[in-house]
């Protein structure tokens, strides 16, 4: 039990935790844009392992680092264009897209290793390269604070500030309006001359640019190279955290660092003798655990509401 | 003076075959407060939804100062200076009123949206017009009556020249629709023009300078709004065109098999829609219940068919209170239902005409036997349905959504005679239909009656009340206002009054709808 108290408040403990947090943050916003646009994306999983494995390609033909993630983005970007194309002009389920997507990114992502790496698990044999970390000015003099937030990947600090640029998109400009708009009445939308489609394309385009971002990071900053299944289920947590966050920017940021520390902590506990099957399921375990907690405070909201008006 | 709008020979068809507009001639004066007035279905919402462009007509031409348009979509209304106030608002409920109105057209700063200027706008616009409304609060928040000036807003915003309400007293509570009222006046002062379309007959004559009466999709008649009376006007949208005569025989009641006492219902507005309502029925007789959509028919057939769970007053059916009854369980005393809109609550439109056929028995002997459906005897019954029926159809595996409006509904009338109904609520049960099916529909509903059953019939068409009803009552504003024994003598002129309430009987009378005291 000391143990435990010890590496829930030890610095490397914080560390960490911003550490699993990143990706989450990254896909969660990609989440929150086009759940505000009314489409939901449920293939930020699928996304976040394309971008990673094509991250980790680029950067390793081109050697340089800021191409293989300006490519991860890109695929990215290009697969929420891909599902945007299906379901609003070829008029498919924007689940089952999705889902396809989710497929494709699972099999599709090891198949291409394959012909690429010569190995169906891991790209060991690339030599990829991994994005910078960075010492913050001033924060990294201070000792303790310093250990926990100075010293991440870059995109760890671009992550953070990625959900201060979604809050100022969202609630700051005329697309921001929009998008909230289409989500909610896209017939009142469209009355008003607001094209619906475009509004649409642009929310799922920069949801897939952000799980982009979240697979770079695993691939090219969490650790250095792609592995078959390396998300496992991050995406589909991302989807969990935007919902308990209640769709705005900070309460996914918060729901995210829970999320975070769920999974630091199960990291952190393997080190102990906890059986490790156990310890691996703690941020699932967590991730269900918030959701019903959220949906049942939910309910109850609902049922007060009609209550005060019947 | 010259006319600001003319609307010349617009014909409107349906793709189901429904003549909506038949030769309309339609025109506006500037700055007037001009009024549509006539039935449900007489083809006024269509006729503004094609001046608003989205419809586009068969037949006919619009000018807009003598200048040929062609107004092919909403947008392009906007564009001439065309706006409409839909029933159903177009509204973001969790953003502002201010953002609500500057949607599609927002003022910028730099990049950002620049919400200062959008309160500014909403301020400017509503000072100018004498709106009362704050521009910061949620649309959410808002009674309907702010929402609907929200709505009038947004179309001013855009230019709005000529403005069309669509019933926008329907929603409203009588103050609401006096500062309405205020406010139209104040538009019209500044040389605005305004089409409001209604069938409240008070409001027309309290607001309006010139009515359109529409009735039957034809355009019968323009008149000055102070050169006729109320009275007039309800001849002119009531009267009766194509008569279909059923030929039925006395009724021969026997027990009573529906009581209804005192019920009231509110709507999701807190509106009264039913306001203590009595009345009974026995078995072998029809009930007809008249009055103009919107006065409490809706929450009636809601109530006495389940769909609605009871609050105030009592239903009783064969003895049974149903208080609390589900729609299966009432529906287990042998009560059939008709309902007005068939697509929803009529059919599933994406099965088969087999499949419609039993969807109410599917769990009963000889349809399933311990929860294996028993297909044979499925398919004979339906196979002698739709040829008892006259169901036109290829095969009865077609899809339903694929017949026509009249076929449809003949599906919904086979599948609830055939379960050999005690009660039948019948609401709305031919409208917009041909008239082949639907006479073959009345004739059916008589020959039910002939066989003991009780009728209950709702409906908005004079004709169809009249014809079949064997005793009446009128529904006005959620209440009963009237009730007559023998309808065979009752004029269409007579009716009318009490439907659009210009007459109301006393209560004495009215208590003459309930058999038994």
């Amino acid at each position: 039990m000391d143990k435990f108290i010890e590496i829930i408040f030890s610095v490397s403990f914080g560390y960490a935790v911003l550490r699993v947090t990143t990706p989450l943050l990254f896909a969660s916003m990609g989440a929150l844009i086009s759940d505000k646009a009314g489409v939901i994306n449920i293939a930020l999983e699928g996304i976040m392992l394309i971008a990673a494995l094509t991250g980790v390609i680029v950067s390793a033909f081109t050697q340089s680092a800021f191409l293989g993630l300006m490519a991860a983005v890109l695929a990215g970007s290009l697969t929420g264009a891909a599902m945007a194309y299906a379901s609003l002009n070829l008029k498919t389920d924007i689940i089952l897209s999705g889902v396809a997507v989710n497929l494709i990114g699972a099999g599709g992502t090891v198949f291409a290793l394959y012909l690429v790496a010569h190995d169906k698990g891991i790209s060991s044999s690339l030599r990829s390269l991994v994005l910078p970390k960075v010492a913050l000015p001033i924060i990294s003099q201070i000792p303790v604070i310093s250990d926990i937030f100075s010293g991440h990947n870059i995109l760890t600090y671009v992550a953070i500030l990625s959900v201060v640029l979604v809050y100022i998109l969202v609630y700051k400009t005329p697309v921001g309006l929009q998008i909230r708009a289409v989500g909610e009445n896209s017939h009142a939308a469209d009355s008003v001359g607001v094209s619906v489609i475009k509004i649409k394309y642009t929310a799922l385009i920069l949801s897939g640019a952000f799980a982009g971002f979240a697979g770079a990071y695993m691939s090219m900053g969490y650790v250095s190279w792609f592995s078959k299944n390396m998300t496992v289920g991050r995406g589909f947590i991302a989807l969990a955290a935007e919902a308990m966050g209640g769709g705005t920017p900070l309460g996914t940021t918060i729901a995210c660092f829970v999320f975070g520390a769920a999974e630091a902590l199960s990291n952190s506990l393997q080190s102990l003798r906890v059986p490790t099957e156990f310890v691996q399921m703690i941020p699932y375990v967590v991730t269900v655990v918030g959701l019903a907690l959220y949906s049942s405070r939910k309910a109850s909201q609902i049922k007060k509401h009609l209550r005060n008006r019947g | 003076m010259a006319e600001l709008l003319e609307m010349k020979n617009i014909t409107k068809v349906y793709p189901n075959g429904i003549v909506a507009n038949y030769k309309v001639d339609f025109s506006l004066k500037e700055g007037e407060i001009h009024a549509v007035v006539g039935e449900n279905g007489a083809g006024k919402s269509t006729l503004m939804k094609i001046l608003f462009g989205m419809h586009t007509p068969e037949e006919g031409e619009i000018f807009l100062r003598e200048e040929k348009i062609d107004i092919l979509s909403s947008s392009k209304a906007i564009e001439k200076g065309i706006g409409m106030v839909h029933q159903h608002f177009m509204l973001v409920p969790s953003l502002t009123v201010a953002e609500n109105i500057v949607l599609g057209a927002e003022p910028k700063k730099s990049i950002f949206f620049d919400k200062e200027e959008a309160i500014r706008i909403t301020e400017e616009l509503s000072s100018k017009y004498n709106f009362k409304i704050d521009p910061r609060s949620l649309v959410k928040d808002i009674p309907v009556g702010l929402k609907q000036k929200v709505e009038i807003l947004k179309a001013l915003l855009r230019g709005a020249k000529i403005l069309i309400l669509d019933e926008p007293t329907a929603v409203l509570t009588p103050q609401e629709t006096g500062e309405l009222f205020k406010e139209l006046r104040v538009l019209k002062d500044k040389g605005h023009t305004i089409i409001f379309i209604s069938h409240k007959l008070k409001e027309v004559k309290a607001l309006c300078d010139r009515l359109t009466v529409m009735r039957n999709g034809r355009n019968v008649g323009v008149h000055n709004v102070s050169d006729v009376t109320e009275e007039d006007i309800s001849r002119l949208m009531v009267g009766r065109d194509v008569i279909l005569t059923v030929e039925k025989g006395k009724p021969n009641p026997k027990e009573t098999l529906l009581q209804v006492k005192n019920i009231s219902q509110r709507n999701q507005f807190g509106q009264w829609m039913l306001n203590n309502a009595s009345f009974s029925l026995k078995a072998g007789e029809i009930l007809g219940v008249a009055g103009v959509e919107g006065n409490g028919q809706r929450e009636l057939v809601e109530l006495l068919t389940g769909l609605l769970p009871l609050t105030k007053g009592e239903i009783t059916i064969k003895g049974n209170i149903i208080n609390n009854y589900s729609i299966k369980e009432i529906r287990e005393l042998k009560v059939s239902h008709i309902p007005s809109d068939r697509m929803t609550y009529g059919i599933a439109e994406k099965m088969s005409i087999e499949n419609n056929l039993f969807t109410d028995k599917y769990d009963t002997e000889p349809y399933s036997k311990k929860g294996i459906l028993n297909i044979k005897h499925i398919k004979k019954r339906s196979q002698e349905q739709v040829k008892e029926y006259k169901i036109k159809c290829n095969s009865p595996l077609q899809e339903v959504k694929m017949l026509s409006g009249g076929n449809i509904q003949k599906v919904v009338v086979a599948r609830e005679f055939s379960s050999d109904p005690q009660l039948l609520i019948a609401d709305q049960p031919t409208r917009g239909i041909d008239v082949g099916s639907t006479e073959f529909i009345r004739k059916k509903i008589v020959q039910l009656r002939d066989q003991d059953t009780g009728v209950l019939l709702i409906s908005a068409d004079l004709n169809e009340v009249m014809e079949l009803s064997d005793r009446l009552i009128v529904l006005y504003n959620g209440e009963i206002v009237a009730y007559f024994n023998d309808v065979e003598k009752l004029t269409e002129e007579e009716l009318g009054l009490y439907m659009l309430g210009l007459k109301k009987q006393d209560d004495e009378l009215i208590r003459g709808a309930v058999h038994e005291k």
